[in-house]
């Protein structure tokens, strides 16, 4: 039957009611509150954060509960959010040098200063569902150094103890200005720098570049890594401020930093020595900053001379398909009507069939003639 | 407009890749309706060459001076890339090793042959169609192969039909890079006799990079041979062939004579 | 207070959501895509809190130039009731709180998807695009770096060699929608997903035409009187679809554009207006189709 002309507001308003009702589910279960997701769905909050590019615990918890779960979606209700926020400007670089760690491992030395330190993570346990866990249980008290948690800064970075015998490549130096790219507030431009690629990545889709990453140790843009060190803890956030005069602190966030090593033998602009590729994200996100600094190494085969072809070596390709919420906006709105284009096809379909059709008859025609 | 002056005129051509020598003060001059081949082993330099002649890549130093049509005689690399480009479409062609990269292999053979047509303006359809088909006859390509997809011939035909992507706006200097490259012997006779036919009738300019004695001997009115990214000895195709003075010429061409007999 | 009682506190929005910052951002790339007709200027788009490919270029450019007094008309596929015509106009009665109209005449800012009205536009009017692909070489040539090349030095060539291959292999050229022109004789642009049927339309317009893509990062525009010719071959010129002996089934209307309705299973059809204002309209004027009274019958 003909769709009434009229009547879509009614209905969309409608669809809303259903969805919300769908959120809540059985009433006569309590509702999520904020606080449990924070507490108990960490990582969840953690990739919200990342992605979303907004340090806020709180309102990545309430996007997820609204979102019901939905991750794409809770990151795209921070973004919008995020975006309607005053900048008052941009903090100076983190030293994560300085963190007070929470994990911190290495796989290229067994031992070093600072020491490995396991941390809370998945990578040691049974992949074994737990039917007995008892969620309202406490858990069990772990043990903590004697030390204390804030005497824990200062431990260096295993980059700078390699660099040390110039084995290893140098920080790239700053602009001279000291300015950074702001890829939120200035459209991306190819060929775009280090800077403008990896706020890219810490803002990307971590299935995408978990696969770009993946991609290139299965010899797509082999780099050939080692993870130099994974480190994941707090770090303080200081601004200067232009009427002080100084530096404040600000806050402190967590992040995950990975460092990893490269096996360079070198090209004509470079002796061989190794190279780093870099991954830095809010939260303890350890798979989102391995898969970062795998995408960013293959990135830089320009600067370093190397042979390129490979998925994520290709800047354009991997940076305009990164953002997640870009990507699945783009995919559903396949599900807006397209019904005058579809008409369009429709219509021009019937033409080439007409036309065969009279080419056909054309063709008996003459048959019949001769 | 004076036809004694060189078409291209290269002087203290250089360039490096980082530390790495491509080629190193080369200069030589072209003329209109000459056919040059740069002749040397693989690492020698002369791919370096043709692409620094044909603006691929900008050289760390030396010139490469064109005439142009209106008789101006400019440095290449004082040009923007716009008139590059342009020249590129207009005045050159670009016949590569390998057709794949030279051809657009998801459009059909008129389509690639039309191309350059429409680039320069030509608004005409049955004109395109039929200039198309024109080509495609005087590179031996049977016409009903019009609206075929480059994937469905064969190798000779690829490279027969990219020929005629770049001829067909009847340029003045045509680049070539081992056009013989990758076919069978058989088949890069023919492509031989057709290049130089049609060579000949439009009286081209042409560069071609071989490593192919016998295409350059075939081909070529002059001759250089290039080692180590320098020239180390030019002159008339027959005189250098026959009487090489170079002991690295000498040894290129007793080596092929060798394959000869 | 808890973090729930936090979170229940409205934060307060901008008029017209976007702040007055990125407005002038937006602005100013605007009055750069008039002054260039048909460039495509790029914008530090913003996250809106709709999808990307929703509209979101087009709700940006609108909530820049939109002002309290103007009266404002989204439609979607020529029509003013689809969802995505629904979500966007509640949009900015919530966050601009201006007047809105389905009347085409009545309209100042007319933000469209996929259509531009049947009705003549005026020099007061403002006709806002949503773009999904504000690049015209993208399915020919992938790489950003190449198009703007490619726009910087006008070479389209390739641009004709896929209308070439339509006729090669179709007879003629085979593109119904986002159908490629050529702006001022400099720039060639894709007027947004808009069947053929309206290109002419876009041709030495009254009103100024603004294209916003808010994924692609992209704001271009044609000012008042602009001439905008549809790419063709001399001996194919462009053409746009007709429907020789086809009336709207609702309002008699002929060469208009229109949709398509399946009325039952066994393939029945009838056609309406693709305009749904325009059609009802000529319905107020009394103007019927040969469906209209049962239609009207069976909405009883």
């Amino acid at each position: 039957m003909y769709v009434a002309v009229k009547g879509g507001e009614k209905a969309i308003a409608n669809a809303h009611r259903l969805f919300a009702a769908k959120r809540r589910g059985d009433a006569g279960l309590p509702g999520l509150s904020v606080e449990q997701i924070v507490n108990q769905l960490s990582f969840a909050v953690d990739r919200v954060m990342g992605e979303g590019s907004l340090y806020d615990r709180e309102l990545a918890a309430i996007a997820i509960r609204q979102a019901q779960g939905d991750l794409i979606e809770a990151i795209f209700l921070v973004r919008a959010y995020r975006t309607t926020l005053p900048r008052f400007g941009y903090s100076v670089a983190l030293e994560t040098a300085e963190m007070r760690i929470a994990r911190r491992i290495s796989a290229t030395f067994k031992d070093l200063p600072g020491g490995q330190m396991l941390g809370p993570t998945f990578d040691y346990s049974h992949r074994l569902i737990d039917f007995a866990l008892d969620a309202d249980a406490p858990a069990e008290e772990p043990a903590r150094s004697a030390s204390g948690a804030e005497e824990m800064a200062n431990i260096p970075r295993v980059i700078d103890l390699i660099g040390a015998d110039g084995m290893m490549e140098e920080d790239p130096a700053p602009r001279e200005d000291g300015s950074v790219g702001d890829l939120t507030r200035e459209p991306l431009d190819f060929p775009a720098d280090r800077d403008l690629r990896l706020q890219n990545l810490a803002r990307g889709d971590e299935g995408f570049l978990l696969a770009l990453g993946y991609s290139t140790q299965r010899g797509y843009a082999r780099t050939h890594p080692f993870v130099g060190e994974i480190r994941m803890g707090e770090v303080e956030v200081g601004f200067f401020a232009e009427e002080l005069g100084f530096e404040v602190t600000v806050g402190r966030v967590t992040v995950t930093e990975c460092q990893m090593i490269n096996q360079f033998t070198g090209s004509a602009r470079m002796k061989p020595k190794f190279t780093r590729g870099y991954g830095l994200v809010f939260g303890h996100a350890e798979r989102k900053a391995m898969s970062m600094s795998l995408v960013d190494r293959a990135l830089r085969w320009k600067e370093l001379g190397e042979e390129a072809g490979a998925a994520a070596q290709d800047e354009e390709f991997v940076l305009s398909h990164s953002d997640n919420i870009q990507a699945s906006g783009f995919v559903e709105h396949l599900k807006l009507p397209h019904y005058v284009d579809f008409q369009a096809e429709l219509d021009l379909i019937r033409t080439l069939h007409r036309d065969a059709e009279t080419r056909a008859e054309g063709a008996t025609n003459r048959e019949a003639a001769e | 407009m004076n036809a004694s002056e060189p078409l291209v005129r290269v002087e203290g051509l250089t360039h490096y890749y980082g530390n790495h020598l491509g080629c190193r003060d080369v200069g030589f001059e072209l003329y209109e309706s000459e056919v040059l081949a740069v002749v040397g082993e693989s690492g020698s330099g002369k791919t370096t060459l043709l692409n620094c002649l044909s603006t691929q890549i900008v050289p760390t130093s030396g010139k490469v001076m064109y005439r142009f049509r209106d008789g101006h005689v400019e440095n290449l690399f004082d040009m923007s890339e716009a008139e590059q480009r342009v020249l590129l479409r207009t005045d050159w062609g670009f016949v590569m090793q390998n057709p794949r990269d030279g051809l657009r292999m998801g459009v059909s053979a008129g389509a690639n042959v039309g191309e350059r047509l429409m680039s320069v303006g030509n608004r005409h359809y049955g004109n395109i169609r039929k200039t198309a088909l024109d080509w495609l006859e005087r590179v031996e390509i049977d016409p009903t192969r019009i609206d075929d997809s480059p994937r469905t011939f064969s190798g000779g035909m690829q490279q027969r039909l990219q020929i005629a992507r770049n001829l067909v706006t009847s340029p003045r200097l045509v680049f070539m890079d081992e056009p013989t490259g990758g076919l069978d012997v058989s088949v890069q006779a023919r492509l031989l006799d057709l290049i130089r036919r049609i060579v000949a009738d439009l009286g081209l300019s042409i560069v071609i990079v071989t490593h192919d004695l016998a295409v350059a001997r075939l081909l070529s009115d002059r001759i250089i041979v290039m080692k180590n990214g320098k020239i180390i000895e030019q002159g008339l195709t027959d005189q250098v062939l026959d009487d090489p003075h170079q002991p690295y010429t000498q040894l290129l061409v007793s080596s092929i004579l060798q394959v000869g007999a | 207070m808890s973090l729930d009682t936090i979170s229940a506190e409205a934060p307060a929005y901008n008029f017209a959501y976007l702040d007055e910052q990125t407005k002038r951002m937006i602005r100013r790339a605007i009055l750069k895509g008039i002054a260039i007709p048909g460039y495509q200027v790029p914008f530090a788009s913003r996250e809106m809190p709709m999808p990307y490919g929703w509209g979101t270029g087009g709700m940006q450019v609108t909530a820049a130039i939109i002002g309290p007094d103007d009266i404002l008309k989204v439609i979607d596929q020529g029509s003013d009731d689809t969802t995505n015509a629904v979500a966007i106009r509640n949009f900015f009665k919530r966050t601009a709180g201006v007047a809105m109209t389905f009347r085409t005449a009545d309209a100042s800012i007319i933000q469209t998807r996929h259509r531009i009205p049947e009705e003549k536009l005026r020099s007061d009017q403002v006709l806002v695009f949503q773009v999904p692909i504000p690049e015209p070489l993208r399915f020919l040539e992938p790489r950003e770096t190449e198009t703007r090349k490619m726009h910087a030095l006008s070479e389209y060539g390739l641009m004709h060699v896929k209308l070439y291959e339509d006729i090669a292999h179709h007879g003629h050229i085979a593109t119904t929608y986002a159908y490629p022109v050529m702006v001022e004789n400099r720039y060639v642009m894709d007027p947004s997903p808009i069947p053929k049927f309206d290109n002419p339309k876009l041709d030495n317009t009254p009103a100024l035409q603004l294209f916003g893509a808010g994924r692609e990062k992209r704001i271009y525009a044609l000012p008042p009187y602009t001439r905008v010719k549809s790419l063709d071959f001399e001996d194919h010129p462009f053409s746009v679809q007709d429907w020789p002996d086809t009336q709207c089934a609702m309002c008699g209307a002929t060469g208009v554009y229109f949709d398509e309705v399946i009325l039952n299973d066994l393939g029945e059809r009838m056609f309406v207006c693709s305009d749904s204002d325009y059609c009802e309209h000529r319905q107020e004027a009394g103007h019927f189709g040969a469906e209209h009274a049962s239609y009207k019958e069976r909405m009883k």
